[in-house]
């Protein structure tokens, strides 16, 4: 006989935790969290760094004390959470197997089930580096949690490829070690990070950014001796006699993240292609009824208070689910929300117009960086919201609170796009 | 003398033009907050940054920590170094000192997790 209970949470980091507090809080308590590293948090334990929770605590902390803060949440409501548990599948059925140390495996039953398990870096397989294949090559988040976490020493002379933020911060973290980071090569003509970082990782200690240079070899048999660096044209092809060497014993990778589903697709759940995480509804809810998705596993964010935001929705809206037992108040009414043009992707992918109760948050990324632009929501013809910005660029989610009452003039799509020069 | 520079406040990062006289910010525009301002303000006459790194503790595990605010920017390595050098004990909490008054800055280093 299978164990049962209300709410099962995939993912102890901060999207976890937010929606298991804001579940408990909406009058679901029988939750577990269950995570697979031995303690509450995720990758905020390795990003020491401050800048976290402006928005949340409007102070600004670092990973671990973020974490804490919800650790300390989760603890006050006693709500169970499973370290050093592995969830190994997920079933359309909302069955989940689970493997652990002390209680061995398991197949527990859930009403509702959160997905949060976060993202995991694109490797070097995945990037097409020629050359060869040395020690010394490791991607940002690795490098971050040895030397954050582990207290390793993991090289002397660095290149780093990707201008991502995590890349960002370890140019600076690699330096305050004593390292010589010796460049931060990216192969898109703008920086993936955020604005400060650049300045205060890389400005700061005269660490040169290289925009639309790319690694085009990798020297090196057993240790890396050294890596080439080369500019690319705008198709992102390395343009001949451009090659200039950098001599290194290190290689950091910060060439994006990738959110992690591989228990989304043994759940049944639709990917979309532009996000690679779950295709979901106005309420976080997936293709597979019952099963919610927040964090960075539906889609990758710039900032963890937008993570906890997000998550505290999904989870009031699967204790929502649960109560009400999936269905919902009036027919629903669905509306696709779709990427027009210079948007790369939208979340959610569906609203319904019928039983929106709430602001719902529109978030998406543009495909480009556009100057004095304007952001516009557009349904059958007619424009229900419009923005303008100064810039917007890739490398920063954008946000739009669509409220209830917005939605009655809406019907079968809602096109987000960006229309370029009006100033 | 104009002076343009991204506020690091917050990820909003906004583009800052100051205008600077005898080394002092007479004006700030283009901030959305006063954090911008101040920022602006400290940049052109006194830059500081916080200071955020580990110590190896009494048993081998790291302990993330900070500055409890930002010290001047010409200071960071020694900082750190003096920080490095610095001998930690478990268990240890949220808060809890771990340098005082770092290198003369009048900040302390607070340990930033929970450790046992």
């Amino acid at each position: 006989m299978a164990e049962h209970i209300s709410l099962a949470v995939i993912g102890g980091g901060p999207a976890g935790m937010a929606a298991a507090v804001s579940a408990y809080d909406s009058g679901i308590t029988d939750v577990t969290i269950f995570e697979r590293e031995n303690e509450l948090g995720g990758i905020l334990n390795q990003c020491i760094h401050n800048g976290f929770g402006l928005h949340t605590f409007k102070e600004e902390l670092t990973g671990p004390e973020y974490a804490g803060r919800y650790i300390d949440e989760v603890k006050r409501r006693n709500i169970r959470y499973e370290t050093g548990s592995t969830v190994l599948s997920v079933s359309p059925d909302r069955q989940i197997t689970v493997v652990s140390r002390e209680k061995g495996m398991r197949i527990i039953s859930a009403d509702a089930i959160i997905l949060s398990m976060g993202c995991r870096e694109r490797p070097r397989g995945a990037l097409n580096i020629p050359g060869m294949r040395p020690q010394g090559i490791y991607s940002a988040g690795t490098a971050q949690k040895l030397v954050n976490c582990e207290g390793c020493v993991i090289g002397k002379e660095v290149v780093i490829l990707g201008s991502g933020d995590i890349g960002l911060i370890m140019a600076r973290r690699m330096t305050l070690e004593g390292a010589h980071v010796k460049a931060v090569a990216e192969l898109m003509p703008y920086s993936g990070g955020l604005k400060r970082n650049i300045v205060q990782c890389l400005d700061d200690y005269g660490i040169p950014l290289l925009l639309s240079h790319t690694v085009v070899d990798i020297k090196g048999k057993r240790r890396l001796e050294g890596v080439t660096v080369a500019e690319v044209d705008q198709s992102g092809t390395p343009i001949p006699g451009t090659e200039e060497y950098y001599e290194c014993d290190t290689l950091l990778l910060s060439c994006g993240l990738i959110p992690e589903n591989e228990l989304s697709l043994s759940a049944g759940v639709k990917i979309n292609g532009a996000t690679n995480g779950p295709v979901v509804d106005d309420r976080l809810e997936t293709s597979t009824d019952g099963i919610f998705a927040c964090g960075n596993v539906l889609h990758v964010h710039d900032l963890v208070d937008f993570v906890s935001e997000e998550s505290s929705r999904a989870g009031k809206n699967a204790a929502d689910f649960i109560r009400s037992c999936g269905k919902t108040k009036n027919e629903p009414v669905i509306v696709r929300v779709t990427a027009g043009n210079g948007v790369r992707y939208t979340v959610p992918n569906t609203i319904d117009a019928a039983n929106a109760s709430g602001d719902i948050h529109l978030r998406f990324r543009v495909r480009n960086v556009y100057k004095g632009c304007t952001i516009k929501l557009i349904s059958g013809g007619s424009v229900i919201y419009s923005k303008k910005k100064k810039i917007v660029v890739p490398g920063e989610m954008e946000d739009i609170i669509i409220k209830p009452e917005m939605l009655s003039s809406v019907s079968g799509e809602l096109v987000a796009e960006i229309e370029e020069g009006a100033v | 003398m104009t002076r343009n520079m991204i506020c690091i406040g917050c990820p909003m990062g906004c583009e800052l033009t100051v205008e600077v006289e005898d080394g002092k910010a007479v004006s700030v525009t283009g901030n959305t907050c006063g954090i911008g301002k101040k920022y602006a303000e400290s940049e052109v006459s006194s830059p500081t940054r916080m200071v955020t790194t580990t110590i190896i503790s009494d048993k081998g595990i790291p302990v993330p920590v900070k500055t409890r605010s930002a010290v001047p920017k010409d200071k960071i390595f020694d900082v750190v170094n003096s920080i490095k050098s610095a001998e930690l004990k478990l268990p240890v909490k949220i808060g809890d000192i771990a340098v005082r008054n770092v290198c003369g800055t009048g900040t302390d280093v607070v340990v930033t997790k929970d450790t046992v």
